[in-house]
């Protein structure tokens, strides 16, 4: 059975769900070897093992964090040779995509970007036109290179637990992929809310809260759901870059969306026209994001926000 | 503080815009391209050329801003509109070879190209085409062209050290901000967050009509027509299939008890 990379980047607490779906992928399509950048303790090497990891390759070099996105393209290449692996699969954040389509050149691998499903045969399906179209795609070079959406398929442990065997990995990088250098960053906090790409519920607020985050949150909280911005708030300072769902902020797909006090402008629904169900609460009944909405609620946020986190509150006391 | 003029390379997209529906049709699944414009978000990418010329003290005149696109005949119209918003000259790659270009396919052409034209300071691109949207070819273009690749820079500036030229530009990603740091020639891609770009006015346009397009084919370039467009693609889209509509769903005005009426429908569709 041929050889199919996920690619581990420095996990700092257990594995993430976007890593365990990939390893979960990966032993559907093949025979599932890991390159991991950083450290590869006991820990992390016994999780990768319970996910039937036959193999590790690793490389602590320091380049690997201290220079953008190139180092960590020149590894997978090189474990992908070293692996003679026949697909590299890959979280799909910026930087994943970024790295996919470095290795590809190495590799002289076809790159596919934001699946939200792979078939055993490599076979890669997404969404395109910001979600107006699904297609299917496939690589036409002996490595194939996808990079893979969190939240498209249930990580699933293997039945029986392997001990993969780890090998150290030392990458001669050249000289133009050591070019651009990080001097200075910053890590910013963490949020207890579960993270933007992953959640199963998002809450989301535009200009319409009007500097108060407060009902969005609120709401997102009694729900477990992340909260989400438009550009509008985001821009406006109100909530971090970070939240900003659409064409230049996330592209989410959770079970719920919650859209209030955005009017549903493209570029906002670029980012979240493909949720199962999407709930919208505006007070302009001609927002076009009611065209899009299982359920609309013409009204004020302030209002109708709050009840209904009050109602769920006592639905569960009850 | 310059030593030189900056010589600009600003890659453009011509797509169509995306205010429309946009369609997938025929045997593979190319896009309608008859309603198209100058990608929005390669706009960012020229304001901020167009932003480090006048900032660099570059005399007018001096400073180059190569507007370039590679695309069908009619994408010159992206590159006349960067030229009347300030590009000071430009160039387009157009062949019928060309059409089912991939990322791979597109940065090997863009590659050739801006080879083609010579030292170059920078290369500077938007953060993603709105057509394809997958930001794999900024990152194959420096790949290729063995070039620092400072991308998704939402600030950027120039500064000299010594004499050497070089970058620096702010990255945002979801744990961390980046300060990034390269020596010129280098491909730099910006994000919607870094400037506000300017519209052509009057005197742009008539500028403009005194400006030259270079269009140049594969030939012009010496790349192998097989090389690129659909034979040269490292991909292939099967299946193309618009996602169904979503119904008409139901829509309430609130009197007073929306809330409780949108966590019943929450409650029926298991959500909570
Ligand atoms: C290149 C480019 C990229 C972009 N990328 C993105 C992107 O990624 N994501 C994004 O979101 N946008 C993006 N935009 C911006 C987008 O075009 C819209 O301007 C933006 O989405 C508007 O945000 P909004 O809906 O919050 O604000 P508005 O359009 O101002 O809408 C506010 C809404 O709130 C409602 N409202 C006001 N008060 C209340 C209240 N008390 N209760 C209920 N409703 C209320 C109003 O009726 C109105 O419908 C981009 C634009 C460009 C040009
Ligand atoms: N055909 C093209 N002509 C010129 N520039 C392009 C072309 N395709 C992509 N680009 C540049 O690459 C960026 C990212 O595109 P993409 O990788 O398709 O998301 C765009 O914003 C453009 O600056």
């Amino acid at each position: 059975m041929s050889a199919v990379l996920v690619f581990v980047d420095r996990p700092a607490t257990g594995l993430g769900k976007p890593t365990r779906e990939l390893l979960t992928l990966a032993r559907r399509a093949g025979e599932p070897v890991v390159a991991l950048a950083g450290e590869a303790s006991t820990d992390i090497v016994a999780a990768l093992g319970s996910y039937g990891v036959s193999r590790v390759l690793n490389s602590a070099q320091p380049e690997l964090s201290e220079y953008l996105v190139a180092p960590k393209a020149d590894f997978i290449a090189r474990a992908a040779e070293l692996a003679d692996a026949r697909a590299v699969l890959i979280e799909n954040s910026t930087e994943g995509k970024e790295i996919a389509a470095r290795a590809g050149i190495a590799l002289k691998a076809g790159v596919i970007t934001d699946a939200i499903a792979v078939a055993a045969d490599l076979t890669a399906t997404k969404s395109v036109l910001a979600g107006s179209y699904t297609s299917t795609c496939r690589v036409r070079t002996p490595v194939a290179i996808i990079s893979v959406k969190a939240n498209s398929i249930e990580p699933a442990e293997a039945e029986t637990p392997t001990e993969p065997a780890v090998e150290a990995v030392t990458v001669d990088f050249g000289p133009a992929s050591l070019a651009v250098r990080i001097v200075d960053r910053q890590d910013k906090p963490v949020s207890t809310r579960p993270d933007l790409s992953e959640a199963r519920i998002v809450v989301a607020g535009g200009r319409g809260v009007n500097g108060d985050f407060t009902p969005v949150e609120e709401l997102a909280d009694v729900l477990g759901a992340a909260v989400g911005a438009s550009r509008a708030a985001t821009d406006a300072g109100w909530i971090e870059h970070s939240a900003q769902i659409g064409q230049t902020g996330k592209t989410v797909s959770p079970q719920l969306y919650i859209s209030a006090g955005i009017s549903g402008a493209i570029q906002q629904k670029a980012g979240m026209q493909t949720s199962a169900v999407i709930v919208a609460v505006n007070k302009d009944a001609e927002s076009p994001v009611f065209e899009i909405a299982d359920f609309g609620v013409v009204g004020d946020l302030f209002k109708v926000l709050p009840q209904a986190a009050e109602e769920i509150r006592r639905r569960r006391n009850s | 503080m310059e030593t030189t003029a900056l010589n600009i390379v600003v890659l453009i997209k011509h797509v169509p815009d995306t205010q429309f529906d946009r369609h997938l049709s025929g045997p593979d699944n190319t896009l309608d391209r008859s309603e198209s414009i100058l990608s929005e978000l390669d706009e960012y990418a020229l304001e901020a050329a167009l932003q480090l010329v006048e900032s660099s003290g570059s005399a007018a005149g001096e400073a180059r801003v190569t507007a370039v696109t590679m695309g069908p005949a009619q994408a010159v119209t992206a590159v006349r509109k960067a030229l009347q918003i300030g590009a000071t000259d430009g160039v387009h790659l157009s062949d019928d070879a060309l059409a089912g270009s991939d990322a791979a396919a597109t940065s090997l052409a863009l590659a050739t190209l801006v080879r083609h034209l010579g030292p170059v300071d920078l290369v500077l691109t938007g953060m993603s085409s709105t057509d394809g949207e997958t930001s794999l070819v900024p990152a194959q273009l420096a790949a290729r062209l063995e070039l620092p690749q400072l991308t998704f820079a939402s600030t950027l500036e120039l500064f000299d050290v010594d004499g050497v030229r070089k970058v620096t530009g702010r990255r945002d990603g979801d744990a961390y901000s980046y300060q990034l740091e390269a020596i010129l020639p280098a491909v730099v891609s910006v994000t919607d967050q870094i400037n506000s770009p300017r519209y052509p006015n009057f005197k742009g346009i008539m500028a403009a009509k005194k400006k030259t397009v270079t269009t140049l084919s594969l030939a012009d370039l010496g790349l192998n027509p097989s090389d690129v467009g659909r034979s040269g693609s490292w991909t292939d889209v099967v299946e193309a299939q618009p996602r169904p509509v979503r119904a008409a769903g139901t829509i309430i005005t609130d009197d007073g008890d929306a809330g409780i009426q949108l966590v019943d429908f929450l409650a029926a569709q298991n959500l909570l």
